[in-house]
């Protein structure tokens, strides 16, 4: 068929996509959450540039930053953030399995080996955080 | 027993079907149909009971009618399904909404117009492109269990296309590749005894290649042959992210 | 392979920059902004987290989860702003506005970084 005739067909009938697309399905609806977690890393980035900016600015004005940190409305808006982040981490985790895949001896390493391999990263990142920042 | 099957005999499911007859009007239309609940039905042993006893005017297509030839995808309830892998059992006693695949043209009631994949598969050059041509005399191009699994998943595809009916990029970028495109380039890419992974690079590669593609996932859910077109386009990205930075850094003559 | 598209370039800081902050940054926050602020955790005194960050290496790691993670946001929000609000037709200033605010906050942490 001509490609320009097949182009315009007037008879053919294109359903419009409604604005609102990602709430007509749940799985929908988790992937824009999912996305939205970019929202949280580029917060948190921002405020750890911050935190870094009141450290070097010397003791009263990192006091004075973390006291704004102990308030109840940052408190509050962190939390969700930090839910975010773990989000964002669970979502990526789990989808790593389907972007690697690594062949040992003829034969593809199953994906509870990679999955496991990484959250067994994750760990190891965290205590070495936790033993850069705690106690200090 | 006797009395419970005779309840059943009874039974019956409502249908909504979307028609659209373009030589009688310009918008589409609902029409719903009751039809006989048996168990061991199928939406489209349903359908073919409406066109057989009701409505000879519905159209629709399917073939094989055991999910091997991808004919007669169409929306179930907004889930894009075979119409012969849905049992009526599992939404009985409400009503079936049936439409046809979303994000394609709809040229007659459930029927769309595929044109555009076709052209897709085309663009992507899904057939074998041997790495060395071999007169028939010369014998098979020989291979491996181990090669045969690298890429046996991907060539399970039956075209269907209930992946591009669950792409939301696919609804809003139309020029997109799409899921079974790039699975099935994929499925030549790591044949063993291709060698057109160059040539088929040009049209992946574009910004209307894969790089339009979200990662939604939803994709690899829909598929009834458990393709995992998502993995196939994530693992993709990975190559041509590294082909890029090698063409970039390393000089010609060492890559 | 080159010059078909500067996609592939955008994709690999949002790709190493997801998998940084999905390792780095749960920790992070848990620990700066939740623990310590609620007294979980003593507060690491002011002396120590100066010489912690005088550190060469350590600034490089937050220079590169600072920049990572902005294009890593960049590139993702882009693609939320197009299929999200169906807003292709601002192509140019979609990404204009994500890859330019995430190269500003490059070159933010740059300087802080570097005047630390």
């Amino acid at each position: 068929m001509n490609p320009e005739y097949r182009l315009y067909h007037p008879k053919w009938y294109r359903r419009r996509i409604p604005i609102f697309w990602w709430l007509k399905k749940l799985a929908y609806l988790k992937f824009v959450l999912r996305e939205l977690t970019s929202l949280a890393v580029v917060y948190a980035v921002v405020l750890l540039l911050l935190q870094l900016v009141a450290l070097s600015r010397g003791e009263a004005a990192y006091a004075r930053f973390l006291d704004l940190l102990g308030r109840p409305g940052f408190l509050a808006i962190h939390t969700l953030v930090l839910l975010g982040l773990v989000f964002h981490t669970v979502t990526w985790l789990n989808l790593a399995p389907r972007a690697l895949v690594l062949r040992l001896r003829g034969k593809k390493v199953p994906d509870r080996f990679i999955l496991a391999g990484h959250y067994l990263g994750w760990l190891a990142v965290t205590l070495l955080i936790v033993w850069g920042l705690v106690g200090r | 027993m006797a009395a419970s099957n005779q309840d059943q005999a009874n039974e019956t499911i409502s249908l909504e079907v979307f028609r659209y007859r373009p030589e009688e009007e310009d918008e589409p239309s609902w029409q719903s149909y009751e039809v006989p609940f048996r168990p061991d039905w199928v939406v489209l042993d349903a359908l073919n009971y409406v066109k057989d006893e009701i409505d000879g005017t519905l159209s629709y297509r399917w073939s094989c009618r055991m999910g091997v030839c991808g004919s007669c995808g169409m929306m179930i309830n907004g889930e894009p399904k075979l119409t012969c892998a849905a049992f009526l059992r599992d939404y009985y006693p409400k009503p079936i909404r049936i439409e046809p695949l979303t994000y394609f043209p709809v040229i007659r009631d459930l029927v769309i117009n595929m044109d555009g994949f076709l052209d897709k598969l085309d663009s992507v050059q899904a057939w074998l492109i041997p790495k060395e041509e071999k007169p028939v005399s010369e014998g098979e191009y020989l291979q491996s269990p181990a090669e045969l699994a690298k890429f046996k998943k991907f060539s399970m595809c039956i075209n269907c296309m209930l992946c591009y009916s669950a792409c939301p990029v696919v609804g809003h970028i139309p020029g997109f590749l799409g899921p079974a495109a790039i699975a099935l380039a994929q499925r030549y890419n790591y044949d063993s005894r291709d060698g057109g992974a160059d040539e088929r690079a040009e049209t992946l590669f574009s910004h209307e290649g894969i790089w339009e593609c979200t990662f939604v996932g939803d994709c690899s859910h829909v598929c009834p042959k458990d393709v995992d077109p998502a993995g196939a386009i994530q693992r993709y990205k990975v190559k041509a992210t590294t082909e890029w930075y090698k063409s970039l850094l390393l000089p010609r003559g060492r890559r | 392979m080159k010059g078909r598209s500067i996609e592939p370039f955008f994709w690999s800081l949002f790709s190493s920059g997801g998998m940084l902050c999905a390792m780095v940054l749960p920790a992070v926050a848990a620990i700066l902004w939740i623990a310590i602020p609620l007294g979980w955790i003593a507060a690491p005194n002011h002396e120590s987290l100066v010489a912690l960050v005088a550190h060469p290496i350590i600034r490089l790691a937050l220079f590169g989860l600072v920049a990572l993670g902005a294009f890593h946001w960049g590139h993702r929000f882009r693609f939320t702003l197009y299929d999200g609000l169906q807003l292709k037709h601002l192509f140019g200033l979609i990404a204009a506005v994500c890859y330019g605010t995430a190269t500003a906050l490059t070159v933010l942490a740059a300087y802080v970084l570097w005047t630390l």
